[in-house]
């Protein structure tokens, strides 16, 4: 579906072709992180804390260097004392000195299977072995890993160094308030008393894991000479680099980094756990060093997204317009101060027109292992209490919920909760299109009811390079820095194709490493497509600049004597007008007539634009057992350019699918003794094919014009509405308000059974 | 400890190797004999990522004792596409965009080719409940399905719209 101004005719823009990569990934060459081997390479573990929370006393390695085969032991003691350093690279920010302390503990273990210490041996039996002979003295500190509960007075604080960031003045003694967000405007107390109509609640939600399927793995080489190379698989090899040299205090060209094919990231692999412990480990033994996790470890030490405690409370007049929203929530920090909150504050209620706001969050630190990035970070937890509450809200008014934000929703020019105004955004254009969708009209069987929600997300622009060559042969090379996690190879040579008006087969795009071109922020916060996109633009052009001149050259004719026309260059006057000279022809004498043609492009691309969502979900639900289906889902989305459709649909039906999954199944489950529960698959359940339905994904057109194609970032936002559309499907299934996730059988079963 | 010697043929050609006692298939599979085509997920059967076919039947690679292959067939991702000819579950995996980072994709093929192989005319409620132990967490499992069903179909010599 198009927006009316969305006239251009593209040759291949907007078309399916199959990516280059394809043939490698079906049967099986491709190589990812955990596939890698380097010769002569040893084979590294890493022991983790068995407490939540615990004071390391010592750490005796005699024994397992003493072991046949063992050949390097890594504590956190072998890793440089560094000063504070905010770094950015990911989504958000991180302090180097956090940074390095969660990738080997230093002093304390913050959270049940933090790492403490690390081996390399000649197989992984010998590593394991090795691992059960490090003695290691723990003094056993009291754990706290609820939100109120760290916030509460007495609580057992993590860092002492940690004064709550944001609060002015500094609070006089430290706490596991990491950080605190403010926005608003109005008088929200004032407008909430004279609405017409008011809805509150709380909600909760635990943390959940990104869920990517190939566990972290790297292979770290670290010579006598300084110089070092990594092959790992990862959203940014760039940050690989720039994180693991900055936690080893060494220069950043000293290291190669090589991406290997990535399984998986959602958000979860824009950071480093492995890189320094392997590269200590490296220049220890003189060898190559392999560290991989299990997945055990996956959930036990990296970074799950953060559970929440949110309350919402909005006001409006008796025929809907909202007057006012405030928005408190406590997010999970983990061990280490994260950036969701910020996020979360910003991702609230910007998608709604209101005068009167107040949003506040706070990062709460807790026993938990760090929290990270995970798709639209920050963003769906406080919009499954906003839609919740809105879909509450329209029911108190009798106002058809999409009705209810349509008469509310932000347009272009309105107030973001920054105060700034909406660019070119597409959250009308999406809640039309889903009010005319066949769905939304569709009847209902027994049990089963209807939910809608919408929601956003901020995207990103950023800094790219990219580099376009011509062969001797006209075939044309895109070499990128950013790391294919969905298709990306594949959208940058429809780019460069259209950019050249050249056969898509005639262009190749493949991930160069970070020796090979410049500096390239992670593949995250949306952003390739867009700003990886437009360098690709930004080189090809240069490229078919470049064609044009030396095409005059070799005419000896002017330069604005030439024209590209169709993928060849055309001379307009003297001897050879009417003639044409193809990039084959060009390329093929390129070496006389000024050398080789290549054009590079590295810029920080801005203009992104934010990307809007509205799902309808049918649930079918159980009396009997408490069970929800998912009947039928149709995920709309403002995708401003569909430069590869494929590959958009299959975000936001992937995006959708594990909004489902963190709505009725996924969490985090700790014991009283503070470990995980649900450290696999089995318990840690996310959805199956049998679990779900087709999801039928809308893309709407509402292109930006700050991209040479009309691109906006699709990855992030579909992950957004999930959480509300399937909790007010459920609600309108069974007239019950469930307000706590994951909707698992036991509490929906409780909701419609109160008596017990 | 002394390794055990395996006999047994992978992909249609004999093959030997040393392993240990407690070592996986998959482990041999992939550090021994360099068929990093089957992936570990889990190490624990719960993601299908290391699908393999044991003689015939589809099994979770990282599940089986490597000394279990001794005499047996073993059939991995490795052996699906005939030379450089794609099996049709291949070819409809790349038509329909059914991978986005494919990490899983290898144990996807092997167990939709199983399915293929014993129902040729599957719904779609019968490859969601066969795929239903493979984990997916890019796509929703919407486009692999479909991929499936078109591969079906293919193989059955019937077209289906896209």
């Amino acid at each position: 579906m198009n927006a009316p101004e969305q006239m251009k005719q593209f040759r291949h823009i907007g078309t399916r072709p199959i990516r280059p990569d394809g043939v490698d990934k079906v049967t099986g060459k491709a190589l990812y992180s955990p596939d890698f081997k380097a010769p002569g390479m040893l084979w590294g573990a890493i022991l983790r804390s068995p407490h939540p929370h615990a004071r390391i006393l010592s750490i005796d390695t005699k024994k397992a260097e003493a072991l046949p085969g063992v050949k390097a032991v890594a504590t956190g003691k072998d890793l440089p004392t560094l000063e504070s350093l905010v770094m950015h690279v990911g989504e958000g920010a991180s302090d180097i000195v956090d940074i390095s302390h969660n990738c080997l503990a230093l002093g304390k273990a913050l959270y049940e299977g933090h790492a403490v210490a690390a081996v390399a041996a000649t197989s992984p039996e010998i590593a394991r072995e090795a691992l059960g002979l490090i003695a290691v003295e723990y003094e056993e500190l009291p754990f706290v890993l609820g939100l109120e509960e760290a916030l509460a007075e007495g609580a057992p604080v993590l860092h002492d160094t940690v004064f709550t960031k944001g609060v002015d003045p500094k609070p006089d003694k430290p706490s596991n308030a990491a950080m605190r967000v403010e926005m608003g405007k109005g008088d929200v107390e004032g407008a909430l008393a004279s609405a017409a109509a008011t809805v509150s609640g709380r909600y909760t939600l635990e943390p959940v894991h990104q869920g990517y399927i190939e566990p972290h793995a790297c292979v770290a080489s670290w010579n006598g000479d300084g110089q070092a190379q990594i092959w790992t698989s990862s959203q940014g090899h760039f940050a690989v680099r720039s994180l693991t040299a900055s936690v080893l205090a060494i220069p950043q060209a000293d290291i190669r980094v090589t991406p290997l094919e990535i399984g998986g990231g959602f958000g979860g692999k824009t950071t480093i756990y492995l890189e320094p412990v392997a590269m200590v480990l490296s220049k220890k033994s003189g060898r190559p060093v392999r560290l991989a996790m299990t997945r055990e470890e996956v959930f036990r030490a990296t970074g799950p997204a953060p559970g929440a405690v949110i309350d919402v409370r909005l006001g409006a007049d008796a025929d809907g317009a909202l007057v006012a929203a405030d928005v408190q929530f406590l997010y999970h920090s983990g061990a280490f101060t994260a950036n969701d909150a910020g996020a979360g504050v910003s991702s609230a209620i910007g998608h709604y027109r209101i005068a009167n706001t107040r949003v506040v969050g706070t990062e709460v630190l807790c026993n938990r292992p760090a929290a990270k990035a995970y798709r639209a970070p920050g963003a769906p937890q406080v919009n499954f209490a906003v839609e919740s509450a809105m879909d509450e809200l329209a029911g108190k008014l009798g106002i058809d919920p999409l009705d209810l934000r349509l008469k509310n929703a932000a347009a272009e020019g309105d107030p973001q909760t920054s105060g700034l105004p909406w660019g070119r955004i597409g959250y009308v254009e999406c809640l039309e299109a889903a009010k005319a969708h066949p769905h939304w009209s569709a009847p209902l069987g027994a049990h089963q009811g209807r939910g809608v929600a919408g929601g956003y997300w901020g995207n990103y622009g950023g800094p790219s390079t990219v580099n376009v060559s011509v062969a001797e042969d006209g075939t044309i090379t895109v070499a990128t820095g950013s790391p294919d996690i969905g298709g990306s190879r594949a959208s940058m040579a429809i780019m460069a194709a259209e950019v050249l008006d050249v056969p898509y087969e005639q262009v190749r795009a493949v991930v160069a490493d970070t020796a090979s071109i410049g500096v390239s922020m992670v593949t995250g916060g949306s952003r390739t497509t867009f700003a990886t996109g437009m360098a690709t633009v930004q080189a090809a052009e240069e490229v078919k600049r470049l064609l044009c001149e030396r095409a005059a050259r070799m005419w000896g004719v002017p330069a604005d004597q030439v024209e590209w026309r169709s993928g060849a260059v055309a001379c307009l006057a003297g001897e050879a007008q009417g003639q044409t000279l193809s990039a084959a022809a060009i390329a093929g004498r390129s070496f006389h007539s000024g050398g080789p043609i290549a054009a590079v492009a590295a810029l920080s691309a801005q203009g992104w634009l934010p990307g809007f969502g509205v799902h309808i979900c049918d649930t079918e639900v159980d009396p009997e057992t408490g069970h929800v289906r998912i009947v039928r889902y149709t995920a709309v989305q403002d995708v401003g350019t569909a430069i590869h459709p494929d590959y958009v649909e299959g975000q936001i039906q992937g995006g959708a699918a594990q909004g489902i999954g963190w709505a009725l199944n996924e969490a985090y489950i700790y014991g009283e003794n503070g470990k995980l529960d649900n450290a696999g698959f089995l318990d840690y359940r996310m959805p199956v094919a049998s679990d779900l339905p087709m999801i039928e994904a809308v893309m709407v057109e509402v292109p930006n014009p700050a991209h040479p194609y009309g691109v906006k970032g699709v990855g992030e936002v579909p992950i957004v509405p999930p959480l509300a559309a399937v909790a007010n499907a459920i609600h309108a299934a069974t007239g019950a308000r469930l307000k706590d996730l994951p909707m698992a059988p036991d509490r929906v079963y409780a909701a419609l059974h109160p008596q017990g | 400890m002394s390794k055990i010697r395996v006999s047994t043929t992978v992909n249609g050609d004999h093959a030997e190797f040393l392993c240990e006692s407690t070592s996986s298939l998959l482990d041999v599979l992939r550090d021994t004999m360099g068929l990093t085509g089957s992936k570990e997920g889990c190490g624990s059967g719960d993601c299908g990522a290391c699908t393999i076919m044991l003689d015939g039947e589809m099994v979770c690679s990282c599940l089986v004792l490597a000394p279990e292959a001794e005499g047996r067939t073993v059939a991995t991702i490795e052996g699906v596409a005939e030379g450089s000819v794609l099996h049709p579950v291949q070819q409809k995996f790349l038509e329909h965009a059914a991978l986005q980072c494919g990490f899983c994709t290898p144990g996807f093929i092997v167990a939709a080719k199983a399915l293929l192989d014993r129902n040729p005319n599957p719904t779609e409620a019968e490859v969601r409940y066969w795929l239903a132990g493979n984990l997916c967490r890019c796509t929703g499992y919407d486009k692999i399905v479909r991929a499936v069903m078109a591969a079906a179909a293919d193989l059955r010599q019937e077209r289906t719209p896209a």
